[in-house]
């Protein structure tokens, strides 16, 4: 039932290249941008220094959260002096936050590149503060730094980190796992109510008093690529993963929604009638988009680990023809079937030697350069179109009616240049 | 340990690297983990800049420490001198370097590049950006300026700018045209545009005129110290500082040559009737103390305004803030806690605030119109135009940019006419904002980046209710009529009316306010 074709030669074979080297990309902290937006009644506090806190501000890009439920408990010469010392600042500090936002429920203490450093138990602290805030408030931890976490790692830390003190259940049930805009992750639940699946579960919850319980019944698929330990964290605790390409495009969307509606026994006439109309819808929209794009060259520089099932959308639903894919993690597993799908022919690298990858761009010179913010401009200026990764993880791009805007986010950049280029080309 | 949201100042190594990007031939070794290569986006986005900062960062991980962190930095640092061949190297590390204690510094000088290598030590977890940048500028100059004789004719050098500054590109300009209209030569603009070879012949002008002290003061004392260039301590701010300014560098120089004056436009802009309406409207001023002091003076000396609140957020300038402070009878303001900001403000509340753009977000949320005069800037902050803030057309600039916010003079009468009139009701706004676009209501305009438009309208929504911080008390409330009576003021000056009422009405134990306790405010408050 709708198992997409799988082409001649798929790059789950493929070699992959292994750098080691200068990265230039961001720190698990910077999940906190969208995290704080998606889980309600939850605060993030990062223990660490004026980088941090300046980071956190400057990945934003904007300063309009009046008051944002996330904050830096800034470390100074005074607590590096003594430990004892800055876990009595860390408990003042948190009793302070706790009694100006009462409607915080959930408190994630956020190990930074300096916290780990100078081995401030977090957990500890959070067990310990835990217990004095109980039960209006729950403590947990997890680790965005620099020095163990890139960039969307940071989501996967803090969701491993709920997992443990999920409730248990014995119900048969499905876990959606990863945060998606709610407006994405309300048409997911309506079209698996559509297909007759449930109940549904979402990790993270909007807020704490939705969160899912799991057990060896529950059954679970990733929403987003970058969550292995999520994914290792859930399996410890007997749920099975359902594995499928990541809903990104018509194809990927409706392969995933095929994995679920098998494992919950479906009928396929079923399947075709809640399917066939947002599939056509997103096959007409991605058509509109995806000739600006057929037959450009493209290449993603490691950042997101979006990298993979992005390909695959834009060389198969969109005709484009990736040069160089890099992902700073290549999962086997999880990543698996989106490999199946990709036709043979780019180079996969794992992980960054930042100059190195310049270099073999500039030799490639593709049409599109998926990058961070960093290289945007620089690369621009050098006659390289780019597409801003971070786009990707704040922008609703997941499942049938965002097929259309997600290939409208790599066609802009494109269209753009046309655009400012076209009194030189006449 | 202390709880910050937003900050005003970066760590202390962006402020070392305003200063090798805003350099030429300079190339800076950072031992840093990786997630702090995001500092690259402020020069690339934020400041527009077609080429990466000239740093390489080790990005060592977890698995690195206790291992192999000292080998780490040594390869970066070799690779970056064969790939970028530069002048010299500024070598130094970031807060978490500073942790594992690899001594840079040593590192570097123990693989012998043949180039000169400068250690920086900036303590990352007592000082912060500014200090970081003027130690980084002061190092680099101590490290590499070298005697020589003083040019045949008078020159000088532009002391300062550097990367990511307020101003700085267009300031530069101005002021080395002041100095060339005065038959003065520029000998070097540093550390923005020079390069290490220019940093060697800095002695050779015959004085310095220092721009920013906050990135480049240390380094002034130092030269005068070790080579007897005298520095200019004017502020060349306003048209006013600019002639005594200009009066200073007379001095130095010994001569009587005067820039011409045909292009400043502030004093009769300023005098011409429209703008009457200016007179004693109330401001308030944040930001690094140097703007602040210097924007203070032309806010009350040269367009009329009163100085209602006068502050700056790096501390290391206190002193002379709380004594300009005095001068306006107030007591300054020195914090970096926005929330301290954000609440003095809300007290006093100003008709215009002269601030960052934290205080831009503040003015936003409390509906007073700000205009930008300091660091920390976005994106909006570095127009494509010539805009600087300093000399004679930095004057000009200046009065611009702050009264646009503020209603027009004629057109605020205008709206108290008419303001029953369909079309041309207050709530309309002022015309130059656009339809609907009142200061303070429209969408986050310094939305620039993915955060994206979504993102941001939500935010800003969700924010605003709980927003202005009632410095009264909710227990005052207002009958029908009065409230009615408060809706015929005109918008710009109904919040401030509503609040003079409510703080009256509170002083004398007046629960409930009628049109009559609106009057008599409004008696009370009169000026
Ligand atoms: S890399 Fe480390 S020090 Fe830098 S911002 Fe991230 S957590 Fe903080
Ligand atoms: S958009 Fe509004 S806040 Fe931003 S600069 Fe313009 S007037 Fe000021």
């Amino acid at each position: 039932m709708n198992v997409p074709a799988a082409p001649v030669l798929g790059c789950r074979d493929t070699p992959v290249i292994r750098e080691r080297g200068q990265h230039e990309v961001f720190c698990g902290l910077t999940g906190i941008i969208w995290l704080h937006r998606k889980i309600q009644d939850a605060f993030f506090l990062v223990v660490g220094s004026r980088t941090c806190a300046h980071l956190l501000q400057s990945a934003a890009g904007v300063m309009i959260f009046a008051e944002p439920r996330f904050g830096t408990a800034i470390l100074e010469e005074k607590d590096l002096a003594g430990l004892a010392d800055a876990n009595a600042e860390l408990d003042r500090e948190v009793a302070r936050l706790l009694a100006r936002r009462p409607d915080i429920r959930q408190l994630f203490l956020v190990g930074s590149c300096p916290s780990e450093v100078i081995k401030l138990d977090l957990a500890k602290a959070a067990d310990r503060l835990s217990a004095a805030h109980a039960p209006h408030v729950r403590v947990l931890n997890y680790s965005g730094s620099g020095i163990e976490t890139t960039f969307t790692q940071g989501e996967d830390a803090c969701l491993a980190a709920m997992v443990p003190v999920l409730p248990a259940t014995q119900a048969r049930e499905l876990l959606l796992v990863g945060a998606l805009p709610d407006v994405v992750e309300d048409q997911a639940l309506a079209l698996l109510a559509d297909l007759g699946i449930g109940p549904v579960r979402c990790l993270p919850a909007r807020r704490s008093d939705a969160l899912p319980a799991i057990g060896p019944q529950t059954r679970y698929i990733l929403v987003q690529p970058f969550l292995g330990d999520t994914d290792a964290a859930l399996q410890r605790r007997g749920a099975q993963p359902i594995r499928a390409p990541f809903p990104f495009g018509e194809e990927g969307t409706t392969a995933w929604l095929a994995a679920i509606a098998a494992a919950w026994g479906v009928p396929a006439d079923r399947f075709e009638a809640v399917t066939a109309a947002p599939r056509a819808r997103a096959r007409r929209a991605v058509a509109a988009v995806a000739a600006t794009l057929k037959g450009k060259r493209i290449t993603f520089l490691p950042d997101s680990q979006l990298e993979i099932p992005l390909a695959r959308f834009l060389a198969r639903e969109c005709g484009m023809i990736p040069v160089e894919v890099a992902t700073p993690f290549l999962h086997r597993e999880i990543h698996g079937p989106d490999l199946d799908l990709l036709p043979a022919g780019p180079r996969l690298v794992e992980g960054q030697d930042v100059e190195r990858q310049l270099d073999r761009l500039r030799a490639d010179r593709p049409d599109l350069t998926v990058c961070g913010l960093g290289l945007a401009n620089p690369l621009e200026a050098e006659g390289l179109a780019t597409k801003w990764a971070i786009e990707l993880v704040f922008t609703p791009v997941h499942l049938y009616d965002q097929a259309g805007d997600l290939a409208a986010l790599f066609a802009r950049p494109l269209r753009r240049r046309a655009l400012l280029h076209r009194e030189a080309a006449e | 340990m202390k709880l910050a949201v937003w900050t005003y100042e970066g760590p202390p190594h962006v402020g070392a690297m305003r200063v090798a990007t805003g350099m030429k031939g300079l190339h800076y070794v950072l031992h840093a983990p990786q997630g702090d290569t995001y500092a690259d986006l402020l020069f690339t986005m934020i400041e527009r800049r077609g080429h990466r900062p000239p740093v390489t960062y080790t990005t060592f991980q977890a698995r690195d420490l206790g291992a192999d962190t000292a080998n780490l930095f040594k390869d970066a640092a070799r690779g970056a001198w064969e790939r970028f061949r530069p002048q010299a190297l500024i070598v130094g590390a970031s807060c978490t370097a500073e942790l594992i204690q690899d001594d840079p510094g040593g590192l570097a000088a123990a693989i012998g590049l043949p180039v000169p290598v400068i250690p920086l030590e900036l303590p990352s977890y007592s000082r912060k950006e500014n200090f970081g940048a003027d130690e980084t500028f002061h190092q680099i100059v101590r490290a590499l300026a070298r005697p020589a004789a003083r040019t045949a004719q008078v020159s000088a050098n532009i002391l300062g700018p550097t990367g990511l500054g307020f101003r700085h590109r267009d300031d530069a300009t101005e002021i080395a045209g002041l100095l060339e209209e005065m038959g003065i030569a520029v000998n070097v603009v540093a550390p923005m545009g020079a390069s290490p070879a220019d940093i060697a012949r800095l002695p050779a002008a015959h004085f310095n005129v220092l721009l920013y002290p906050e990135t480049a003061e240390t380094a002034a004392r130092f030269l005068e110290r070790q080579f007897g260039q005298p520095w200019t301590r004017t502020i060349p701010y306003g048209a006013r500082a600019t002639r005594d300014f200009i009066a200073e560098v007379q001095a130095l120089a010994g001569t009587t040559a005067r820039p011409d004056e045909a292009r400043l436009r502030l004093p009769w802009w300023s005098a011409s009737v429209d703008s009457t309406y200016l007179t004693g409207k109330r401001v308030f001023v944040f930001g690094d103390a140097t703007h602040a002091m210097a924007a203070a003076r032309v806010a009350r000396d040269e367009i009329g305004f009163e100085v209602a609140g006068l502050g700056c957020y790096n501390r290391e300038f206190a002193r002379p803030m709380r004594a300009a402070a005095k001068g306006y009878g107030l007591e300054a303001l020195i914090t970096d806690d926005y929330l301290e900001v954000e609440a003095a403000i809300a007290a006093t509340a100003p008709e215009l605030i002269l601030g960052t753009q934290m205080e831009r977000h503040i003015g936003k949320r409390l509906g007073i119109p700000c205009a930008v005069i300091s660091a920390p800037v976005h994106v909006q902050d570095f127009p494509a135009r010539y805009s600087p803030v300093m000399g004679f057309e930095g004057a000009n600039v200046l009065f611009d940019t702050w009264v646009h916010p503020l209603v027009m003079g004629l057109e605020e009468h205008l709206l108290t006419m008419f303001r029953d009139d369909f079309e041309f009701h207050d709530s309309a706004g002022p015309s130059h904002y656009g339809a609907g676009q009142h200061p303070g209501r429209h969408r986050g305009a310094d939305a620039p980046w993915p955060a994206a438009a979504a993102e941001a309208a939500a935010a800003t929504t969700e924010a605003v209710p709980a927003a202005a911080p009632d410095p009264v008390g909710g227990t005052v409330i207002w009958l029908a009529e009065a409230e009615r009576e408060l809706k015929k003021i005109p918008f710009f000056v109904r919040a401030k009316a509503r609040r003079n009422t409510e703080r009256y009405a509170a002083e004398r134990g007046i629960a409930a306010i009628a049109v009559e306790t609106l009057y008599e405010a409004k008696a009370h408050y009169a000026r």
